[in-house]
């Protein structure tokens, strides 16, 4: 019950919070720490490392970010509602497959490869969904499974129908520079090329944190994500809200796919694996609970952010490449850690 | 109890003879077939490797060899396939020794076992050592130093090594073969696999950190044109060389967007290591005369490219 009448009858409480100082309430908001983090190690590379300093290097973290940030907002959202998917990695690949081959062998139009992916990374997503719901089994584990059949799949398929491994390049075909201006075109501010992947990025997060802090389904999630049984005896559809988040991790999936087509034109099939836990991370350094019911999607966003920053940082920093990984890893723990300690701060000091 | 165990014994017993029949039906036709398993390090899903297992099924199709394709790109797993396919008590073994210390104890075993060992693609430092009976591919080093010295030709001073597979050795030979040969500075940039924005993003990062580097080398084919995109995005005049090949990368360096690409003729290294393995079995003969079978460096530039395009379309170069 307390938990529904600080959303729902905010009229008697909220004198109080408007009591506090607009930056007290800001660090209570998931994202705070990973914020806080995000400006650490921003700091942190500009001081280390000069050419980490002119806009074209931001740009490129960006752009580093965005291929991580597009599906972590689908898959934060996921895990407030409770879920994991360790699918999504190889279900890009996946998509981008589905995309180039029904183009390229079946329909001979690019626009019916990008539809034809469109619902099947949905239908991906569904099926995830529906598999939890019927076995009931934990979704690490169900998403376990279809993550090493889609790997397995998407080798064998492509190697079925096109005799490789690799798709083949489709920048010849018909349709090819729409479709790339729509989901792969740069464009230059200045002497940086910004890709157009970076402001989709954005308006998703946009459009994410909207539906999570102002409508009702952005509610169910935090419910589902809380407390799956006392939202159920509510009357909030529990398994409608999970199917749907993973398909909207389906969608994540599908549009990183499709950039991922008309920026580099043919795919390996082999590619994506192990991509699923930056996804995870993404949204945990953003602040997202492993347990579910609380985080934020502009948190995912910081979290692709800092991952972001990192590894190009490190390049920046020019450090011996051999450490590379651990220093990616290093510089990560030590953000979530910053990220953790202001968030136990702020929500202490009352 | 006894009904049922009469049952699976039947069962059991019928799947055996089906099998039998099965495994007898062609050696009976001809000679005894061969089985002989692949083992390669190979990260699943990638172009060159499947070249090489087109190659290997070529020569295992013409000296009717049965052949069983095994890849794992981690050192204990492979070393792990190794020990399986002793077990199974294949006719021969043709393996890659990309990590061959991991491996060490898993050949030893199948050679007590009396199983003949040929080696390819990697590890042309240590088969002999190992006692494999010959080996066939490019001698990474010797290319790397072939690349080194294209380099000072083309009077590059600033090179970037990318390899995509942190701690394989026959990659971490190529550069440091350009790096014996090459006059000028080289790095070595790591990349993991085949994520291709974090390749472009990696490399674009290198060279705003670095606007003097002159020239990439990729460590594999597909790896080329994000290179190309990572320079057009960052206006550096960088240029581009690589290893290995692909249709796409040749058809950049038939329009001199790609400068050259280092063939080792994976088809050539698969077909030789199988069809070793039936001189070996069927004859006793070796191969190489003590020293390793090169198939490469071979050198596709603008030149030659177009005569290479069209085995590169049909995927066996």
């Amino acid at each position: 019950m307390t938990t529904s009448t600080g959303s729902a009858g905010l009229a008697q409480p909220r004198r109080q919070y408007q009591a506090q100082a607009f930056w007290k309430r800001a660090l209570k908001r998931p994202e705070a720490g990973a914020l806080g983090g995000a400006i650490l190690v921003f700091i942190f590379f500009w001081v280390m490392a000069p050419p980490f300093r002119q806009f074209a290097a931001f740009t490129t973290v960006l752009y580093q970010s965005a291929t991580i940030g597009i599906p972590a907002v689908a898959v934060a959202l996921l895990m407030i509602g409770g879920e994991f998917d360790l699918s999504a990695g190889v279900a890009v690949t996946t998509s981008s497959l589905a995309a180039s081959m029904f183009a390229t062998q079946v329909a001979g139009s690019l626009w019916a490869g990008v539809v034809f992916a469109f619902f099947f990374s949905l239908g991906i997503g569904a099926l995830n969904g529906l598999l939890l719901i019927r076995t009931k089994l934990h979704s690490f584990l169900v998403t376990l499974g279809t993550f090493l059949m889609l790997q397995g799949l998407n080798i064998a398929i492509t190697k079925l129908i096109t005799g490789n491994v690799a798709t083949q390049d489709i920048s010849g075909m018909s349709g090819f520079n729409t479709l790339q201006r729509i989901f792969a075109s740069n464009f230059m501010i200045g002497h940086a090329q910004i890709s157009i992947a970076i402001v989709y990025w954005l308006i998703f997060v946009a459009i994410a944190t909207w539906v999570l802090l102002r409508t009702k389904i952005g509610n169910w999630i935090f419910a589902v994500g809380g407390q799956g049984e006392s939202a159920r005896a509510v009357g909030v559809p529990v398994n409608r809200v999970k199917v749907g988040l993973f398909m909207l991790v389906g969608f994540g999936c599908w549009f990183l796919a499709m950039h991922l087509l008309f920026a580099y034109n043919t795919v390996q099939s082999g590619a994506g694996i192990g991509n699923e836990l930056l996804y995870i991370a993404a949204a945990v350094v953003g602040g997202c609970l492993l347990t579910g019911g609380y985080g934020s999607a502009v948190g995912s966003a910081l979290g692709a952010f800092i991952f972001g920053m990192t590894t190009e940082g490190v390049i920046y920093a020019d450090w011996d490449p051999d450490w590379f990984q651990f220093f990616v890893g290093a510089m990560l723990l030590l953000a979530t850690v910053v990220n953790t300690w202001i968030r136990l701060r702020a929500t202490k000091g009352k | 109890m006894k009904y049922l165990n009469r049952t699976t014994a039947l069962a059991a017993g019928a799947v055996l003879a089906c099998s039998a029949a099965l495994i007898a039906s062609p050696a009976g036709a001809q000679e005894k077939q061969m089985t002989v398993a692949m083992i390669t390090h190979a990260q699943p899903g990638d172009t060159f490797w499947d070249i090489i297992r087109k190659g290997a099924e070529a020569a295992a199709k013409k000296d009717n060899i049965r052949l069983i394709y095994l890849a794992d790109p981690t050192a204990t797993k492979e070393a792990q396939l190794i020990s399986n396919v002793v077990e199974q008590h294949v006719d021969g073994i043709a393996l890659t020794l990309a990590f061959p210390d991991a491996e060490a104890s898993a050949v030893k075993a199948a050679q007590k076992a009396g199983i003949p060992i040929v080696g390819f693609n990697a590890g042309v430092d240590q088969w002999k050592e190992q006692g494999l009976l010959g080996y066939a591919g490019q001698d990474e080093s010797v290319a790397g130093k072939a690349v080194g010295e294209r380099l000072n030709q083309e009077g590059a001073k600033n090179v970037v090594c990318l390899d995509q597979q942190q701690g394989a050795v026959q990659l971490e030979a190529r550069c440091n073969g350009i790096k014996d040969t090459f006059k000028g500075k080289m790095e070595v940039l790591y990349v993991t696999g085949y994520d291709m924005p974090t390749v472009k993003a990696r490399v674009q990062a290198k060279l705003q950190q670095d606007p003097s580097i002159d020239y990439v080398v990729t460590l594999g084919a597909p790896f080329a044109p994000v290179v190309l995109d990572a320079i057009t995005a960052t206006g550096s005049k960088a240029k581009v060389g690589t290893f290995d090949m692909s249709p796409v990368a040749i058809d950049l360096i038939a329009k001199g967007k790609i400068q050259f690409a280092v063939d080792q003729q994976p088809y050539v290294e698969g077909y030789e290591a199988v069809d070793m393995l039936w001189l070996y079995v069927t004859n006793g003969d070796t191969v190489g005369g003590g020293g390793p079978v090169l198939t490469g460096p071979f050198f596709v530039t603008k030149d030659n490219a177009e005569a290479v395009a069209k085995y590169a379309k049909n995927g066996t170069r």
